[in-house]
């Protein structure tokens, strides 16, 4: 049963290799993949299920005992990540169906969309080091390929800059491991848990605790090293950058929450502190940078990077409430984050820009696509009945009872900031007069708008159903804050 | 061995680090390839550079060759060979259309 862990790694890779033979056939291509990515869906729901029921499941390749051999481990964590990624997996690729062109169709948008979609749920799934470095290559080859996809002046120059960035960020990795292999012997998470606590992380396992602190901060964009993100999720189309926005950050967010909780949790006094500080750094500079913005996708590009401070700050904090509160920020934001960047998709089709002092009045011609933006646009800033409320809430309660005020303060003026800067977009694109044409008003946007829907009642449902999705989530940082079971589960027997 | 392991990965570090800065867009990806050997050597190094026999099940032999550190480097050496490739691949693109390979001149404006 233990081989259920390899489907959601197997099916894409699988279909996308198939479907590079079908390149010169985009209608088979679309139904192949809409296929894979439902299969997708319901096998990780089942996964999850079948973990709730069952407990952290691993599978040993080969059959080789844990230390040595490849495993795959499925925690509550993990496979809730696996269920969101499918989920934005499938929204992205019904969107990218009604926006792409035709051209880009025939060279292989499918099959690296699913090669994309194998990186992201294999760094969510595997148990050891190596293969996270693997699995986050094989992401970053498929999202290099994406992000230049289009080849327009712009796209080339900025992810010239992208790939040189990440492909320093891989070398980095595997400095960091080679220390660790170095100092420890082993790459095997659960293992090297227990040679962590053996040798109290000190000394050069602590340096490269921090290398890799810095390599996953910089895949997923926190304090100092968040420079590339505005830039490089600018140029692609916005079913792309829907899905980066959504999902690619959070890879990076996965693998410091695991590392950290996991591995490197002997010294929180300084490793957790010091990712407290990049928090509230990343939140407060991320924020400005989206209030100083007047394009509609960057400033959502901006927005990113102040929320993930969010979920670091939940791990920063390293309380149960702090964490589960981080947990529910995670679903939360890649819920709304991939539905905003759909929405600035919508409006470009209609009004054909992205510069917000070039739009105006979209409320009086396409009210529904008006009123579905203001939802998420405020779920986003945290107003009450929406889930953005109920997920920071726990954060910021959480840092005024552990007496990290400032931290707390950061967190609630940024809040304000987001909720201003997503006004901004709402009254400059659907208020005011008029500035698209009469032909730009009569385009209809329904199928458009039909795979954003989901996401928008979705933000709605964990906003109502927030008790159940917190208790989940507190389930969720049990786990992780208990490393013994995962560790356990991995080397037991 | 070790010693001279560790000066060579820090030889290539150096350069590579001293390249990357450069403003040449092929500078650059040499720059990242001399990096990913340095780090690979430092991978195959860290662990100590024990001489033996393969790890096989021949009982009898003392001293193994650990090859978890080969196999590692192995997968990351593909990595990296593909990576290039599609970094210069890339980088021709880049210089095609900018007419330009100085990353100077690449620089974004604030309101393109």
């Amino acid at each position: 049963m233990n081989n259920l862990l390899i489907l959601p790694i197997l099916i894409p890779m699988a279909m996308g290799a198939l479907l590079i033979l079908f390149q010169r056939q985009p209608r088979v291509q679309r139904v192949l993949s809409s296929l894979t990515v439902l299969a997708l869906l319901a096998l990780s729901v089942y996964l999850l299920l079948f973990v709730y029921q069952n407990g952290i499941v691993s599978l040993e390749f080969g059959d080789w005992p844990a230390p040595f051999g490849i495993v795959f481990v499925a925690d509550l964590f993990s496979a809730f990540m696996v269920i969101l990624s499918s989920l934005i997996g499938a929204i992205c690729l019904f969107f990218g169906f009604f926006t792409l062109s035709k051209e880009r169709e025939k060279f292989y948008y499918y099959p690296f969309y699913l090669f994309l979609m194998t990186g992201v749920n294999g760094a969510f799934l595997t148990g050891d080091l190596f293969n996270l470095f693997v699995f986050f290559e094989v992401m970053l080859i498929a999202s290099y390929i994406l992000i230049v996809f289009g080849g327009t002046k712009y796209q080339l120059r900025e992810s010239f800059k992208y790939v040189v960035i990440n492909v320093f960020g891989s070398i980095l990795f595997l400095v960091a491991m080679a220390y660790i292999y170095g100092i420890t012997g082993t790459v095997n998470m659960a293992h090297l848990a227990v040679r962590n606590a053996e040798l109290g992380q000190s000394g050069a396992l602590q340096v490269s605790a921090i290398i890799l602190l810095i390599v996953f901060s910089m895949k997923g964009a926190l304090f100092p090293l968040y420079f590339w993100l505005p830039k490089s999720y600018y140029g692609p189309p916005s079913a792309i950058a829907a899905l980066f926005g959504a999902l690619l950050t959070k890879v990076g967010i996965y693998a410091i929450i695991r590392m950290f909780t996991l591995v490197f949790n002997q010294d929180i006094a300084f490793t957790h502190t010091l990712i407290l500080i990049m928090a509230g750094l990343t939140m407060f500079f991320g924020v400005l940078g989206a209030v100083s913005q007047f394009d509609f996708k960057r400033i959502l590009s901006y927005h990113i990077i102040s929320q993930v401070g969010y979920m670091v700050m939940g791990l920063g904090l390293f309380t149960k409430t702090a964490i589960a509160g981080a947990v529910y920020y995670i679903a939360h934001h890649i819920i709304v984050k991939a539905a905003l960047f759909l929405f600035a998709g919508v409006t470009q089709r209609i009004t054909g820009t992205t510069d917000l002092k070039k739009m105006g009045g979209l409320l009086g011609t396409h009210p529904l696509l008006g009123w579905m933006f203001f939802v998420s646009a405020i779920s986003l800033a945290g107003i009450p009945p929406l889930s953005g409320f109920f997920s920071k809430f726990p954060l910021i309660l959480d840092s005024l009872t552990s007496g990290h005020y400032i931290i707390g303060a950061v967190a609630l003026i940024v809040g304000l900031l987001t909720l201003f800067s997503m006004l901004k977009i709402f009254i400059y694109v659907f208020w005011g007069e008029q500035k698209h044409s009469e032909v730009q008003a009569n385009i209809k946007v329904g199928s458009l708008l039909l795979p954003i829907v989901p996401l928008v009642l979705l933000t709605i449902v964990l906003g109502f159903a927030a008790e159940p999705m917190f208790t989940f989530s507190l389930q969720v940082a049990d786990q992780l804050l208990t490393p013994s079971t995962y560790i356990d589960a991995v080397l037991g027997e | 061995m070790e010693i001279l392991m560790s000066i060579i990965a820090g030889v290539l570090f150096m350069t590579g680090t001293y390249l990357l800065l450069s403003k040449s867009l092929l500078r650059v990806v040499m720059a990242l390839v001399l990096l990913s050997h340095g780090s690979h050597l430092l991978l195959l190094t860290m662990p100590g550079l024990t001489r033996g026999a393969a790890p096989l099940l021949n009982l009898g032999e003392n001293t193994f060759t650990d090859p978890l550190p080969q196999a590692m480097i192995l997968t990351a050496i593909v990595i990296s060979f593909g990576i290039t490739a599609f970094l210069l691949v890339l980088a021709y693109r880049t210089y095609k259309v900018h007419k330009t390979d100085d990353l100077e001149e690449l620089r974004g404006s604030a309101d393109e």
